[in-house]
């Protein structure tokens, strides 16, 4: 946010109106898909932008409007030193704070790293490790600063987003269950691929969202809504290994996209001490 | 203006994928530095590939970018697929070619008219614009739902989806599901031709170079999944010597590999290097529209990008419909794909140029080593090149003007940070 960047958006066609609620997206260590979801919103984009002010989202404009602002969308992970301190920032300026999607609610796949050792990591992919400047661990917003609402997904659902945003402006209680991907899946009548097929699927432990997706595309679910509201993942465990999953294979399932989000992180962790 | 030094300097570019800046420092008349500044921290996903299963590496990789998953995921099956000695059904490779036209058609979309256009027509923002070309957005955001209604039939959703497998696909349509879209993309043919008319009446700075084009070349068609990795100086080779030809350096300044050819230095991956290299394997239909748009090969000039881009989603749009009316479904969704040990290399054409994946396997099917390299990662040096030559044009222009014209010439190439790091900020200093 230059004033350069801030002097040029004066010059600009097209300014918004005045009064609206201001919104702001940040990012942190991520893929851009969440963030990419809201333009996604095909159906819904332009009612949106009707509706609020989009004051800072620098995928989408180069326009900035200084904080504070009413709602504040993060996605991504903690990685480094800066991003630490930045979003300690973010907080400060957003009266809620809301987490998108596996990276900012759950440390992301690039929370593989936390359980080995980074410098290595980084000897990997670049020449001169020197250059680089990365925390040990990938970490989730909530771990750094109080969150409002986390929404889970890798990537999140539009329609959950729409919701959450709608929910925060309108002051009330976002409908977003916490219930796991076989509701949805039985819901959808899809036969059970774990039980008619001995597929490995996380639908049993794995937080509804999706839509049941694997499933219904011949494949088990890898869990990238995260952990369901109290997930069994000791009963799912014991299941794998009678598909004759062996411990790697367990721990690998767990240690996906929301590796780092405990339920998850333990069961990994259970795997691999036998 | 004086004869001191003036920085040009953008700290948050906009409207790209990811986080970077531009510095650019001008000493009177000269430009005397440019860094492309890439801060977006590393997520090292070729470090943490390694002991993964190759049956995981196309859901983990499409992770680097969410506007390009499916050119991960096409780049990972193909190279693994390579390794394991595994040939696909026509069916699947048809289906394929249909993935990559979804996101092609989501993604130039989104570039042409949401990221792109605002610069040329004066406004921060599409948001900004839809108040005064109303008709002109609803035609991009119906344009770009098409492209994700592809890919969310493939694959079950825009981002991520969960169906690409190596060999073949978890799940196959049926050709009357396909059909379905036939209506939808009628109408977008017309609206890519339209846009291609639209995109050609905007105003275009002077300005050529003489770049390395590199793009896959194919003898029946234009490319996505397969051919020879081919340039307008000579280079033919195929993806397995990829490594031999090119090379990564890291450079302080940024947290995503330059990539060069060496002995040569900086080339241009995407759809500038694609339709210089493949115009003659364009349909008809997207020919007609280049030709009435002014479009001739070799195009120099990376500002008329915008305009090509209109052109692939011409071509997208036709041979989509192409594949639909071909279409009649594999006799299994993939072929088995037992563990064995091997390596293997794949390039494809992502919406922003060629991604090149390496994989080594051992007996069990687990990954040894990856090497990924993304199209931003080999335009980040031609970006710099570019602006180089093109703030010279600049020094006399105010600096919040000259500012943004910088940010424009970088959006050329619809850059994505986030996937050059598996990259962007403006700096301009002026002494």
């Amino acid at each position: 946010m230059s004033s350069d960047q801030e002097k040029s958006a004066s010059k600009a066609k097209g300014k918004p109106s005045k009064g609206k609620p201001r919104i702001a997206v940040f990012k942190f260590a991520s893929c851009d898909g969440c963030q990419l979801s809201l333009l996604d919103a095909e159906d819904e984009l332009l009612a949106v932008v009707g509706a609020v002010e989009i004051a800072y989202f620098p995928e989408a404009t180069r326009a900035v409007i200084k904080g504070p602002y009413d709602i504040g969308l993060v996605e991504g992970s903690v990685t480094t030193h800066s991003d630490a301190q930045r979003i300690q920032d973010v907080r400060r300026q957003c009266k809620t704070l809301i987490t998108i999607g596996a990276c900012a609610t759950a440390g992301g796949i690039q929370a593989l790293r936390n359980w080995k050792d980074v410098d290595e990591f980084v000897r990997v992919v670049y020449a001169t490790p020197q250059y680089i400047s990365t925390l040990k661990l990938s970490t989730p917003i909530a771990e750094h600063v109080p969150v409002d609402f986390e929404l889970r997904g890798c990537p999140i659902n539009k329609r959950q987003l729409i919701e959450i945003i709608s929910a925060t402006l309108a002051g009330r209680k976002p409908n977003i269950p916490t219930y796991s991907v076989c509701m949805e899946c039985k819901r959808k009548g899809n036969v059970c691929i774990a039980v008619a097929r001995g597929v490995a699927c996380l639908g049993p432990v794995t937080q509804a969202g999706c839509g049941a997706l694997c499933p219904s595309y011949d494949r088990g679910c890898y869990g990238c809504y995260g952990p369901m509201e109290t997930p069994n993942t000791n009963s799912l465990t014991t299941q794998f290994r009678i598909l004759g999953q062996s411990n790697d294979q367990i721990s690998r399932a767990f240690r996906g996209f929301n590796a780092w989000a405990w339920q998850f992180r333990e069961a990994s962790e259970e795997c691999q001490r036998k | 203006m004086t004869s001191g030094s003036r920085t040009i300097r953008v700290d948050t570019l906009a409207r790209v994928e990811g986080e970077g800046s531009l510095y650019v420092k001008l000493v009177g008349e000269r430009v005397a530095d440019v860094k492309l500044k890439i801060y977006e921290p590393p997520r090292l996903f070729e470090a943490f590939l390694r002991g993964r299963h190759f049956s995981e590496a196309a859901d983990i990789t499409a992770r680097i970018c969410g506007i390009c998953p499916i050119a991960y995921q096409m780049s990972a099956v193909h190279a693994i697929e390579r390794a394991l000695g595994i040939q696909i059904d026509p069916a699947v490779r048809l289906l394929r070619r249909l993935f990559y036209c979804g996101e092609w058609i989501e993604s130039h979309t989104l570039h042409v008219y949401m990221l792109h256009a605002p610069d040329f027509l004066g406004y921060e923002d599409v948001i900004g614009m839809a108040r005064d070309h109303r008709e002109v957005v609803e035609r991009a955001l119906r344009l770009k739902k098409i492209g994700n209604r592809i890919v969310q039939l493939l694959g079950g959703r825009e981002i991520h989806p969960v169906s690409a497998a190596v060999g073949g696909f978890s799940k196959v349509p049926t050709r009357n599901q396909l059909r379905e879209l036939a209506s939808d993309l009628e109408w977008a043919l017309t609206a890519s031709l339209e846009t291609v008319q639209w995109t050609s009446n905007l105003e275009f700075p002077n300005f050529e170079q003489d770049y390395e084009f590199v793009a896959l070349r194919h003898p029946d068609e234009y490319p996505f999944n397969e051919g020879r990795l081919a340039s307008n100086r000579g280079l033919d080779i195929d993806a397995a010597e990829y490594e031999d030809h090119f090379r990564e350096m890291h450079v302080k300044h940024s947290n995503a590999l330059h990539s060069v050819l060496r002995g040569r230095g900086s080339y241009l991956v995407g759809p500038m290097a694609r339709f210089n290299l493949n115009f003659d394997k364009l349909p008809a239909a997207a020919q007609q529209a280049a030709a009435k748009a002014g479009l001739q090969p070799p195009v120099k000039n990376p500002f008329r990008s915008i305009v090509i881009r209109a052109v692939e989603l011409v071509f997208a749009c036709a041979e989509a419909l192409r594949v639909i009316q071909e279409y009649v479904p594999p006799s299994a969704a993939r072929v088995v794909a037992p563990n064995r040990a091997g390596v293997g290399q794949a390039i494809t054409e992502a919406p922003r140029g060629i991604i090149y994946h390496r994989y080594e396997l051992d007996e069990n099917g687990l990954i040894l080593t990856a090497k990924i390299v993304p199209p931003t990662s080999q335009n980040q040096k031609r970006i710099e090149d570019d602006l180089r030559e093109f703030a010279a044009q600049l020094v006399a222009w105010p600096l919040d003007e000259a500012t943004w014209k910088c940010e424009q010439a970088i959006r050329n190439y619809d850059p994505c940070i986030s996937c050059a790091t598996h990259f962007l900020k403006l700096d301009v200093e002026r002494q």
